[in-house]
């Protein structure tokens, strides 16, 4: 009788609570709101630069795909190759030139990403060990280790989700703002929506799973502490 | 509560054990030291009893409790709870038992604090998968049981340690356990509101049955324990039962 309860028991619990660990999540972060903004402003940070390199690049493609001369000619004037010039500028020292500031920055983009995933697991680090008593309490309560992490999980994808949309938004906003310095306003006739479009949800992808990826090691760690801890009385 | 009812409750009980420790020992290893926390406890707790451990800190009482409570496993050694044994079971089932089981009350209350009352109680119906509209009726009227009925939306940080012990108390009834596991429950707080939560404990031990088991060195508790264990050095010294203890309270008093 006791081993047909265990199993009932077990069939029910793993539906239920998600909607309990979303509220849950929500709420953590809503009490720690100055420490998550923190950590959230790290992804609106690396996310912003991803973007703006991306939709920077759109942009450019889109004014050479434009094929108008005085577009051109002001793409000249930044070093950027284009294919009404190509006599003109295109030089073999030149290309080297950029394919070195190019792949300079994918360098850059990319560890600005590290840094962010470091971030993240240092933030949701802190956020468990301060925790410890709770998610020992929530043990000896019947929490299962899945709920744990998916209490963390979700935790950290709030923050990711919320950090990149801002960092999309300032990355775009910021890199047209430029863009419209240095090419006045064709940028907006010939504005590349569907690609930079393309680029934000490529963005959204990332900033979400780097966060579920600086999140993992935390959640796990949550998740395999004994509840004894919970028992604890020094604070 | 007079002699006669004591006989009535106790006496169909009498036989069920609902926790057994089998030749229990626990140790610890320090580096290169080895810490004999506890050293072959033999201990039958029935159903329905008010059971108190006693025993100055270091003396293996918290490390017996952790094992009666399914938190922490024997080196050496059985615990059954309800007849199961309690190192059989996989992190689910164990989980099952914290769950449905046990009800837990600890020393430093321990409710979540960004959560309400209500909150607090209902978090164990959920990990049992009941819905939020049976567990919010239950919920309510467990802490209206212990008399909190109105502070429900009330957050730990804005009711006095008492209260949040009350509702600590009524988590831990929140499924229907059969057994409840108190550790210093009355650890941090003053001589009153200690005496209230003990007395709270009292009552819904003698209304629903719930065995209660307490760690605690509160000599308050002496009075209202069925049996009270004393361990010292990782072994049981001495267990007295409700006759022994009434002429030592009284003799305590007269003191």
């Amino acid at each position: 009788m006791a081993q047909q309860g265990f199993q009932l028991a077990g069939g029910r619990e793993i539906v239920l609570p998600v909607s309990k660990a979303v509220e849950i999540a929500l709420r953590s972060l809503k009490i720690r709101f100055g420490r998550s903004l923190i950590t959230t402003s790290g992804i609106i940070l690396a996310i912003a630069f991803l973007m703006s390199v991306w939709s920077g690049a759109d942009i450019v493609t889109s004014l050479k795909e434009a094929g108008k001369s005085e577009i051109d000619l002001l793409l000249q004037k930044k070093g950027i190759e284009t294919g009404t010039a190509q006599g003109v500028n295109a030089t073999g020292e030149d290309r080297s030139r950029l394919e070195e500031e190019s792949s300079k920055q994918t360098w850059l983009v990319s560890l600005s990403l590290l840094v962010c995933v470091v971030g993240i697991a240092n933030a949701m680090l802190m956020s468990v060990t301060e925790r410890f008593r709770e998610i020992g309490t929530m043990k000896c309560l019947g929490a299962l280790d899945s709920f744990i992490i998916k209490l963390f999980l979700l935790e950290s994808t709030f923050q990711g989700v919320a950090g990149t949309l801002v960092g999309i938004v300032i990355g775009l906003v910021l890199t047209t703002a430029l863009a419209m310095l240095d090419y006045g306003y064709f940028i907006f006739t010939y504005f590349p929506t569907a690609s930079v479009i393309e680029s934000a949800g490529a963005a959204m992808l990332a900033g979400t799973i780097l966060s579920l990826i600086g999140a993992m090691l935390p959640a796990y760690t949550a998740a395999k502490m004994e509840p004894v801890e919970a028992m604890r009385s020094d604070t | 509560m007079t002699e006669e009812t004591e006989v009535a409750k106790k006496a169909p009980e009498e036989n069920r054990t609902v926790v057994r420790t089998q030749e229990v020992k626990k140790t610890f290893v320090m580096g290169e030291l080895e810490v004999h926390a506890l050293r072959g406890v033999d201990l039958e707790i029935y159903t329905g009893e008010y059971l108190s451990i006693m025993g100055p800190s270091g003396s293996g009482k918290s490390t017996l409790f952790n094992m009666i409570g399914g938190l922490d496993k024997p080196s050496h050694g059985k615990v059954y709870i309800d007849e199961v044994d309690v190192a059989q079971l996989d992190a689910y089932e164990l989980a099952w038992l914290r769950c449905r089981k046990i009800g837990y009350i600890f020393q430093s209350f321990n409710l979540i604090p960004v959560m309400t009352a209500l909150e607090n109680v209902t978090l164990p119906m959920v990990f049992a998968g009941l819905t939020s509209d049976e567990s919010r009726d239950k919920g309510l009227d467990l802490l209206k049981k212990v008399g909190l009925g109105e502070r429900h939306s009330h957050k730990p940080p804005e009711l006095s340690g008492g209260q949040q012990q009350r509702v600590a108390v009524a988590r831990a009834l929140a499924n229907d356990p059969a057994i409840v596991l108190a550790d210093e429950p009355t650890g941090n707080l003053d001589l009153t509101t200690g005496t209230e939560i003990i007395e709270l404990l009292r009552e819904m031990n003698e209304k629903s049955g719930v065995t209660i088991i307490s760690a605690t060195h509160d000599h308050k508790m002496l009075s209202v324990s069925d049996r009270v264990v004393w361990i010292r050095d990782g072994q049981i010294e001495r267990i007295a039962d409700r006759a022994d203890l009434d002429i030592e309270v009284t003799k305590v008093a007269g003191e």
